[in-house]
């Protein structure tokens, strides 16, 4: 009889292990970014008459950075989140355009210079936005999508949360839901604003 | 008001299910014929209901019903019809549907053609699959339900993923599930022979023809799944070891092996205890598939949208079908009789032998498959599994069973004389070594594991010739299970040539292009001639033409598109294959480079023999469908001993 009962026995551990495996989130990758400072970086913005955009300008303050494109259907999805949480005034968000001008948008591969596409993703972008609604104080174009490399963008949308000395806290890969922002982002916020007094 | 009706049908299905799950088997403890007369209606009764309420899933779909919240994320005004209905099947909830409708046509296949079988026996089978739909019926009731409404109705659907949209993979689920389900059948065999508590050698008999038709749905399955991803996914592979795909081919590693210690429990009434769980691993396996695909536990690219209340689910079905089984067999498989005397050479400790190295074999998968869980819910780390380790230990494992499928096939059963058993491999080894050397010397590039294949392949190929001469010369009619067997090894050489060639003398390049530029390919020349844009039902594509040249002769025109489908962000690769015997030529149109004049990135790729991977498929399920054609089985069930 017990010899019949390896099978049972080495079944059991297999279930312990997947019991535990659903608790836990395959996707969820721990950010070498978390707890170093936010990469550098200059960025043209929506206004043409703003100056660039740098995360330097957002020193001493918390602040939140969200990667997101008009492409990107799941953006859509959170949108409306973090258009209510802006109004909130908690603190502000710095919406990253990830590649706004896609393959599709060149037909036949056709060139567009720089400066073309800078003023296409800004039309594209001021439109979506004044359509879903414009939860940024400021909005930066990464046309070619280097900035996105250096911050490790892994697919949009991504939000980082950044501390007042310029420190990655948090790292959000996917749609921000209310359930993140209420139990892991804004008890995060509270806690470094405590501290940065 | 009709979908309502759909939904009405399947709770009535789950009540059906029950009853068929209960008392036919409370008839079988109580003696009561009654009762157990009762599992055949009740499986014909169950099968129309789910059948009803599958049917009006597929008519919401066929009739753009978006007030249906699956139908409109899956559906869509423009897709073609034929996407529309195997769009029924394209997401979580509705797969679990067609799950539960096949599970019900192979109980009331059972329920058909069991005339010969004890009513016990039947009602058994019956009951156990009964309690299996319950389970599933429940998941899909509380947790994924199809029916349900989306208030007020989008004016469009969201659209099949792109990449389904395809004839291969609307065939490839269906088939795949076929498999997965089949083995339900042999498992509820195995589990009624345990509760019987008469462990004697009739189930096995019994359960064989099942085995193998679900077998050959699951090799159907697997190779549609490999020859898919092949030409739609474009980067011309065609086997990734992704979770979901190990979670199919672990099944079928099993069910290879139970197919093989079936035939030894049925003729010689050995290895009852082994071929019992065997047969509750395959079907426990499919189960753990499930559970991997629609849990989110791991990451995969068939990613269904994923719920852990649907996992939490899941693994309790899991845990109470896998292991009330379990149990059953540790309390009854110690009374199973052991069979006639068995030689340390004989068929059965070759086949013995066979069927352990595939159960290794499935756990290497199983460990490199959830080797990322266990690390993580050991608190040690993030970390993920590649092709490197699944094909450094699967390789090792499957050339031994290979290079037994010869011995298997030759010696007798009970007692084999080791020397006259090697007398009769001479040819066979003498053929293996002379190929094995001939392509690891003389081909360009040979290397010694290219060697290896080739004499491996050369091995099976002889060594079944050499059976068939041997039996010819015996006197009487030669059974069709003789052909489907030797076929379906045929099958296995035919792809360890594929693999061999494919791996070791494939070409390949990555250019750019712009138009009138060439690359050249083993003897083959590729000029790209043209991009246009081409529209689709559903979508815009930009088309290359390239010329394909040998000789100076155009041979071909491709074609690789590259698709943006409107519903999806997500352009799609469709490459351009010219298929051959003995090489596919590939190219895959890739994206615009940006600056200067127009040019493209392009793959272009030389695959000798690579066909042959899905033409010893073909032959496997041949071969499969020849064994099952054997009168044997359709006969009384008198004990046939070789």
């Amino acid at each position: 009889m017990k010899k019949f009962l390896i099978p049972f026995g080495l079944f059991m551990v297999l279930i312990a292990f997947l019991a535990i495996g659903l608790k836990r989130d395959p996707k969820e990758i721990p950010s070498p970014l978390v707890g170093r400072v936010a990469p550098a970086f200059e960025l043209a913005t929506l206004d043409p008459a703003a100056p660039p955009f740098s995360p330097q300008r957002m020193r001493g303050q918390v602040w939140m950075l969200n990667v997101w494109a008009t492409w990107c259907v799941a953006c859509r999805q959170e949108h409306p989140l973090l258009v209510a949480f802006s109004r909130a005034n908690q603190l502000p968000i710095v919406g990253l355009n990830y590649k706004e001008v896609q393959v599709q948008d060149r037909p036949q591969g056709v060139a567009v210079d720089a400066e073309g596409q800078l003023a296409l993703a800004r039309q594209k972008g001021g439109t979506w936005l004044q359509r879903y609604g414009n939860p940024y104080v400021a909005t930066a174009f990464d046309l070619d999508g280097r900035v996105g490399i250096n911050y490790g963008v892994y697919g949009v949308p991504e939000t980082y949360l950044i501390d007042q000395a310029g420190v990655i806290r948090y790292k959000q890969i996917g749609v921000l839901t209310p359930e993140i922002l209420q139990d892991r982002i804004l008890p995060l916020v509270k806690q470094l604003t405590a501290a940065g007094g | 008001m009709i979908v309502e009706l759909g939904h009405f049908a399947l709770i009535l299905a789950t009540c059906v299910a029950f009853i068929q799950g209960t008392l036919p088997l409370a008839g079988t403890l109580r003696d009561n014929v009654r009762w157990q007369n009762a599992a055949r209606p009740a499986a014909l009764l169950q099968f129309t209901l789910i059948a009803l309420a599958y049917g009006i899933l597929t008519y919401a779909a066929v009739t753009n019903d978006f007030s249906v919240r699956y139908i409109a994320a899956q559906s869509n005004l423009l897709l073609p019809l034929p996407y529309k209905v195997a769009s029924v099947w394209g997401g979580h909830e509705g797969s679990l549907l067609l799950w539960v409708l096949m599970l019900s046509g192979w109980t009331l296949a059972v329920a058909l053609f069991s005339e010969r079988l004890p009513l016990a026996m039947v009602a058994r089978v019956i009951s156990v699959l009964g309690l299996i739909a319950v389970g599933f019926l429940l998941f899909i009731l509380f947790t994924s339900s199809p029916f349900e409404r989306l208030l007020p109705a989008p004016a469009d659907g969201r659209d099949l993923n792109p990449l389904l949209q395809d004839p291969g993979l609307v065939i490839h689920p269906p088939m795949l599930y076929m498999g997965y389900v089949g083995f339900s059948v042999a498992f509820a065999f195995a589990v009624a022979a345990l509760l019987s508590g008469r462990m004697d050698a009739a189930w096995a008999r019994w359960s064989r023809p099942w085995t193998v038709v679900a077998w050959v749905f699951m090799t159907t399955g697997i190779a549609l799944g490999s020859w898919w991803a092949y030409y739609e996914l474009g980067w011309g592979g065609w086997w990734f070891w992704d979770p979901v795909e190990n979670a199919s081919l672990m099944p079928w590693l099993f069910g290879t092996a139970l197919i093989h210690a079936l035939m030894v429990t049925d003729k010689r009434g050995g290895f009852k205890a082994w071929s019992v769980l065997l047969a509750i691993g395959a079907f426990s396996l499919c189960l753990l598939g499930t559970f991997l695909v629609r849990s989110g536990v791991l990451t995969s690219v068939h990613a269904f949208a994923n719920d852990p209340e649907r996992g939490i689910f899941i693994l309790i079905l899991l845990a109470l079908v896998v292991g009330i089984s379990l149990m059953l067999f540790a309390w009854r498989a110690p009374k199973a009789t052991l069979g006639g005397d068995i030689g340390l050479v004989s068929r059965e400790s070759l086949l013995l032998t066979n069927s352990v190295l595939l159960v290794v074999a499935t756990a290497a998968v199983l460990l490199g498959t959830i080797y990322p869980l266990i690390i993580d819910a050991l608190n040690l780390g993030k970390l993920s599994v590649g092709a490197p380790y699944f094909n450094a230990v699967f390789v090792p494992l499957m050339v031994p069973v290979i290079f037994l499928m010869v011995p298997g096939g030759i010696a007798h059963w009970r007692e084999n004389r080791l020397r006259a058993l090697a007398n009769d491999m001479r040819v066979p080894a003498i053929a293996a070594i002379a190929t094995g050397a001939a392509v690891w010397l003389f081909t360009d590039r040979g290397t010694w594991l290219s060697g290896m294949g080739s004499a491996l392949a050369a091995w099976v190929v002889v060594g079944l010739c050499v059976q068939i001469i041997t039996r010819l010369q015996k006197p009487g009619r030669i059974a069709p299970s003789f052909w489907g067997m030797h076929l379906a090894h045929l099958g296995i050489a035919v792809i360890v040539i594929g693999i061999t060639f494919v791996k070791g003398y494939e070409e390949e390049r990555d250019v750019r292009m712009s138009i009138g530029d060439t690359v050249s390919l083993s003897n083959y020349r590729f000029q790209l001639t043209d991009v246009a844009i081409a529209d689709g039902p559903n979508y815009k594509a930009l088309r290359a033409s390239v010329e394909v040249s040998k000789d100076g002769r155009v041979i071909e025109v491709l074609e690789p598109e590259k698709r943006k489908y409107f519903s999806s962000a997500m352009p799609m690769t469709e490459a351009a294959i010219d298929y051959g015997w003995f090489r596919d030529l590939y190219v895959a149109l890739g994206d615009p480079i940006q600056g200067g004049a127009p040019q493209w990135s392009m793959r272009v790729y030389y695959k000798p023999f690579v066909s042959w991977l899905w033409g010893g498929a073909v032959l496997m399920v041949l071969g499969g469908l020849f064994s099952i054609s054997d009168r044997r089985y359709r006969k009384g069930s008198a004990p046939q001993i070789a």
